[in-house]
């Protein structure tokens, strides 16, 4: 890694009450790069976000954010990081100026008329900034939310799950906002659900039950996760597909239009299967490069599995 | 939006900042601008109580429906007709014949009292046989006949007074009607100068608790907390900058009530101006405490209010406002001792009616301030375990 870190952490650890929230995370964040964090609901991530930011003190581990000490420096990563709640975490009984005005206000900022004009202006809100910021749909409430964290230049933006419940088109508009500041240097880390959201991430990180699982660049999550995937074509691909479900290998079976992308990890067995169907001689079948999309369906599908379980299963090859 | 270089913002500095402090502040005031509801509440709230425990409640009430059955038709007769006419105890509605008749007219429930005058009556006054004027009554609300039987006697024994002048006057000092009513520091008897100055004492702890439990519980279940302390403002400034504005409510409240008990209720102010602004002053950061302390044991708006709820309870019950401290059993009154009102009760009571200052108040202000210091020891013990 060539850009300078700009989180350094290890052994990061949360405990609520007898509850290990995170255990042992330990993360090395480029300056720059948007980074994912992936896992199921309840896996921790959010807690990481907190202790990174300076929300909460970790009862173990150390390290470094934006190059403040994150166990006793906690207020001067506040002034340097922006950080947006999963929720809307503004005063919905403000109205959007008054909002973006307090919040500037917290910050100490210098010109603060001035950048809340700037940030009416850009979110085009400009004429509507005497609304009161409960009225707002979720897409634009999530806009002025990121305004409002991006008001004091933060060096580094957290983004807890920040689109959640907000149309395509404007989820859309938001990873282009996301890109640029990245483009500027601006370091962010990000917590996600959707995997179209994953596939914009420069690296990844996995997280179940408060340990991290799989990190790397986003090139590598494919051969990190293990898969070996085959691509079907043919007749009636909705019959094959409820049949492959129940056959020996196959832990993933994906639809992408015409094709079906059948996946395991278990090489052998797999390809012991596709053997005995490919000598029906119904479909067509190819061998395919596990790609980022059949990887996150799978970490995604088996999230939810590990979520009944009561121990993590093995995920990482 | 980023990057231009620029400093952004001031170097890093560790202290007080009043700017923060005064940007919570305003939110808190506009805020409390737009909750018309809650605004109305802390203004109206204060006057509907005045009006109601000033009014409604009167353990002696005036203007009570009286006829009167005249076996006598003399100058005397009429000058106690006169005088009941002129009082505020009696509303007279005129004559009735014969007991029966009267009788009737009570049982209906037409009028509280029929008075009957016997016969001859400014004769055997007149020649000192002490003649009986009885009252009957209707005694199913038996606070209404005491005060009015005691004001009768008085009308009597001023209208032998007014009347019997000259050669027929009585010897002074052995009237026939002889009253003896002692009521000190309230001459008038009236229930609402004992009740308006203890109310301040509840509708203060009412509104001030809640109110500040809420505004705090609000800010958490909203989740606006959690993007307060990502900012690096300092839990103090937001504390300061949240319970300030109810605390300007608190004078508002008061303000008003003051006005209200001088000019409805005539209450008199007759003490210390000093000693009420301490003891008042005190007891607002009491309850703030209170309600302070109240939040951080609420997930949401809903349990804090209740909560501020029962706080209220003992604030009317065991403080000496409904009923008298010292008749109240031992255990009681050991309660009482630890609820806030209870002391500025006696502030307030002492000041407005026996005309009390800074020393008189001076155990009820320590009394204050040894709550106030338990409450908030362990709220900001309580805050900081919810704050990680």
């Amino acid at each position: 890694m060539s850009e300078p870190l700009v989180i350094e952490v290890s052994g990061l650890t949360k405990r609520f009450g007898e509850r290990t929230v995170v255990d042992h995370f330990d993360i090395r964040v480029p300056k720059g790069a948007i980074y994912g964090f992936l896992g199921p609901n309840g896996s921790g991530k959010t807690t990481t976000i907190r202790m990174l930011c300076g929300l909460l003190t970790p009862d173990e581990g150390e390290g470094t954010c934006l190059g403040f000490d994150v166990r006793h420096e906690a207020s001067r990563i506040k002034e340097e990081a922006g950080y947006m709640t999963q929720k809307f975490s503004l005063y919905e009984d403000l109205s959007i100026r008054e909002n973006l005005d307090f919040v500037a206000r917290m910050y100490r900022l210098d010109r603060r008329k001035e950048r809340v004009q700037v940030a009416l202006d850009e979110l085009g809100l400009a004429d509507r900034a005497k609304q009161l910021a409960g009225t707002l749909s979720g897409g634009w409430k999530q806009r002025l939310a990121l305004a409002a964290c991006l008001l004091h230049e933060p060096k580094l933006l957290l983004l807890d799950e920040p689109t959640a419940g907000v149309d395509p088109k404007a989820r859309r508009d938001f990873w282009d906002e996301i890109r640029r500041l990245s483009a500027k240097g601006v370091t962010v880390l990000v917590s996600t659900h959707y995997m179209d959201e994953a596939v914009q991430c420069d690296f990844i990180t996995y997280i179940a039950y408060g340990k991290k699982l799989i990190d790397g660049p986003s090139a590598m999550i494919p051969a990190l996760v293990g898969l070996e995937t085959w691509r079907v074509e043919g007749p009636n691909l909705g019959a094959l597909a409820e049949r492959l479900k129940a056959e020996p290998g196959v832990e993933q079976v994906a639809r992408f239009g015409a094709v079906l992308h059948i996946s395991g990890t278990d090489k052998p067995l797999l390809n012991q299967t596709v053997e005995r169907l490919k000598a029906e001689e119904t479909h067509h079948w190819s061998l395919q490069v596990a790609g980022l999309e059949e990887a996150f369906i799978y970490l995604m599908a088996g999230a939810r599995d590990n979520f009944a379980l009561d121990t993590p299963p093995e995920i990482a090859a | 939006m980023s990057g231009d270089g620029a400093p952004a913002r001031k170097p890093a500095r560790t202290g007080f900042s009043f700017r923060r402090f005064g940007a919570v502040l305003t939110k808190e005031f506009i805020q409390m601008r737009r909750d018309r509801i809650t605004f109305a509440m802390m203004i109206g709230l204060p006057l509907v109580q005045l009006f109601l425990f000033g009014f409604a409640i009167n353990a002696d009430p005036h203007h009570l429906p009286t006829l009167v059955e005249m076996g006598d038709n003399g100058p005397l007769t009429r000058a106690v007709i006169a005088g009941m006419q002129q009082s505020d105890y009696f509303d007279f509605k005129g004559e009735v014949a014969g007991i029966a008749a009267g009788e009737e007219v009570l049982r209906r429930g037409e009028a509280n009292f029929v008075v009957v005058i016997p016969q001859n009556f400014e004769r055997d006054v007149i020649r000192g046989r002490m003649p009986e004027i009885l009252i009957a009554a209707d005694a199913s609300d038996p606070s209404a006949v005491g005060g009015a039987a005691a004001a009768l006697s008085g009308i009597v024994s001023v209208a032998v007074r007014e009347v019997l002048t000259g050669p027929l006057a009585m010897p002074s000092g052995a009237p026939p009607f002889s009253v003896t009513v002692h009521r000190e520091y309230n001459p008038e008897g009236k229930t609402s100068t004992n009740i308006v100055p203890g109310l301040l004492a509840i509708i203060l702890s009412m509104t001030m608790v809640m109110i500040t439990a809420v505004a705090i519980v609000k800010e958490t279940e909203r989740g606006t907390m959690e993007m307060l302390i990502a900012t690096p403002v300092r839990p103090f400034e937001v504390m300061l900058g949240k319970i300030l504005p109810y605390v300007f409510v608190g004078y508002v409240q008061t303000i008003v009530f003051l006005i209200a008990a001088a000019v409805i209720f005539h209450v008199p102010f007759e003490g210390s101006w000093l000693a009420f602004f301490l003891g008042f002053n005190l007891y607002i950061v009491v309850n703030l405490a209170l309600g302070f302390l109240i939040s951080t044991a609420s997930r949401n708006q809903m349990q804090a209010m209740q909560l501020s709820f029962f706080t209220i309870l003992p604030s009317i019950l065991l403080s000496g406002f409904m009923f008298p401290f010292a008749g109240m059993p031992g255990w009681a009154q050991v309660l009482g001792t630890g609820v806030p009102a209870t002391h500025f009760l006696r502030i307030i009571r002492a000041v407005m009616l026996k005309g009390g200052d800074v020393a008189d108040v001076g155990p009820q202000c320590l009394a204050l301030g040894i709550i106030l210091v338990v409450i908030s020891g362990i709220a900001m013990l309580r805050y900081r375990q919810t704050l990680d």
